[in-house]
């Protein structure tokens, strides 16, 4: 299965796929250009992957990383897609409009990392106070005494 | 000469001070008359950095932090995150441990299912079955003070094993336990399952469709309760949990009252998995040796279980050090929280209390 789905993806956007790789428990990982999330998610949604399991970042200094771990529920398939954006400037689209679910995940990522998400309906804070200063997942946050 | 009343649409609170808000939750309504036209649940009142706190503390020194995510399902959210520990650091477990994890598990399982039933009859004005579901809760909790010493934060799980083994005397009473709370299942249905009041005010309430729901992402209960048979044990299992029989609950109403039923038989199944783990437990070690100060190689792990709410997901992403780098809690509530907008949205006010119970959220995990 995760064969087929890696050439289907990678027959559809021969550009767009930077690296691919298998991890610990046999799942097919992604690195995709992030200009590129939305039609690379509303294909692999069409593949079959209906469920967004997870979506989160994580401030690797160099590069923020966002992750999103997507089953196909139907035949039990997993697949992780991972892009890296500026840590300056960490924008890319949001994929609410493919799945709801990323709603809460993606303003989490934003709140915590500073990730901003392009089109997202309701991009606020949602874990801390809307006036808090910084994101305090990122590695060079100073802790408030 | 128009007739016409002028109506405008009010914005009231739900929370974060109200009973029906399970902790301190807020909910911002928009409504129409009775009739609910927006939703936006505000979270965070209970926020602790637990993601940041995780990375200033070794490995071990964070598992009893995990007690105080889900608080009413301790067990398994140490279960969660000792699993990717042990996966990361390729750490066996011993056959007997495992065997006592997974009858932990599902104790713990059905512990927050009866906090479940109690409190969703509560949320609807019946007092008497939180005192009924609080009462046999009260027998697992026994159970688990005699396993650790503790009763809601058990700090039970270790990178390879348990803390301590099965006392004398656990044995006959979890089977007890299982006897007696199978006799009381029936009182609870009599009680409140084929209650018509409840009935009227749960059946055919908050309907969310089984295409809805996955695109949501809701898990655990609240998914299955839409006819979507998808619960981590049986997709990506782990544990003993293949060498037991017990079945995935589904219902396809996708309804307040299916959510209900849901969790009511996955009690009944919980039961079953105990029952038979109990009798399968084999002699030996509780625990394999793991350095003290536990140093996971670099790389990263995604390691999920099905808590008693639904998809639960740690992923730890490690430097080689003994923290680690970055630590990722995939909350349920969190995740079936988001859905809540939608699924509340067109209902009347009241139902938002049935609605919000039958989704079952614990604030602990939704603010971390």
């Amino acid at each position: 299965m995760t064969e087929l789905t890696e050439k289907a993806i990678r027959d559809a956007f021969p550009d767009a796929i930077i690296e691919t790789a298998t991890d610990m428990d046999g799942v097919l990982n992604i690195k995709i250009d992030p200009g590129a999330i939305v039609p690379v998610c509303e294909t692999l949604r069409s593949l079959g992957f209906d469920y967004l399991a997870d979506l989160f970042a994580t401030d690797r200094q160099d590069r923020i990383e966002v992750v999103y771990r997507l089953t196909a529920l139907e035949r039990n398939e997993k697949l992780v897609l991972r892009i890296y954006l500026d840590r300056d400037k960490p924008e890319v689209d949001s994929v609410t409009s493919v799945w709801k679910g990323a709603n809460f995940l993606e303003r989490e990522a934003y709140d915590l990392l500073g990730v901003v998400f392009k089109g997202h309906p309701d991009l606020r804070r949602i874990l801390l106070p809307e006036d808090w200063e910084g994101h305090p997942l990122r590695k060079d946050y100073v802790i408030p005494d | 000469m128009s007739s016409r009343i002028r109506t405008e649409l009010i914005e009231i609170n739900m929370g974060p001070q109200h009973p029906s808000t399970h902790g301190v939750l807020r909910l911002v309504l928009t409504l129409d008359g009775e009739v609910v036209v927006d939703c936006k649940p505000d979270l965070g009142y209970l926020h602790r950095g637990i993601e940041k706190l995780a990375e200033m503390r070794t490995y071990v020194q964070f598992i009893p932090v995990t007690d105080r995510l889900d608080y009413l399902s301790s067990m398994l959210q140490n279960a969660a995150y000792v699993g990717a520990l042990e996966k990361l650091g390729q750490i066996e477990v011993p056959d007997r441990a495992e065997w006592i994890r997974m009858i932990v598990m599902e104790l713990q399982r059905i512990a927050s299912h009866l906090i479940f039933y109690g409190s969703m009859g509560l949320d609807l004005g019946a007092t008497t079955p939180f005192l009924y579901g609080m009462r046999e809760r009260e027998d697992i909790i026994d159970l688990f003070e005699m396993l650790c010493g503790a009763r809601l934060t058990y700090n039970y799980f270790r990178p390879g094993g348990v803390s301590r083994d099965l006392p004398g005397g656990f044995y006959s009473k979890a089977k007890a336990y299982i006897a007696k709370q199978r006799e009381r299942l029936k009182e609870y249905d009599d009680l409140l399952t084929n209650n018509q009041i409840f009935i009227g005010r749960m059946r055919g309430v908050g309907v969310i469709s089984a295409e809805e729901a996955v695109n949501w992402s809701l898990s655990g209960p609240s998914l299955r309760a839409s006819g979507v048979a998808y619960d981590v044990r049986k997709a990506d299992p782990y544990s003993f949990y293949e060498k037991v029989n017990w079945q995935v609950i589904t219902r396809n109403e996708g309804d307040s009252y299916a959510r209900y039923l849901c969790r009511m038989d996955e009690i009944r199944q919980s039961l079953s998995i105990i029952e038979q783990a109990l009798d399968m437990i084999p002699e030996g070690e509780l625990k394999c040796k793991t350095p003290q100060r536990l140093k996971l190689p670099e790389g990263e792990v995604y390691h999920h279980i099905e808590s008693s709410r639904g998809d639960l997901g740690v992923y730890i992403a490690s430097d080689g050090s003994d923290k680690p780098y970055r630590l990722r809690w995939r909350a349920p509530s969190f995740v079936n929280l988001g859905a809540l907008g939608r699924i509340v949205k067109g209902w009347k006010v009241a139902d938002v209390v049935a609605i919000l119970g039958s989704i079952d959220v614990v604030l602990g995990e939704v603010d971390r």
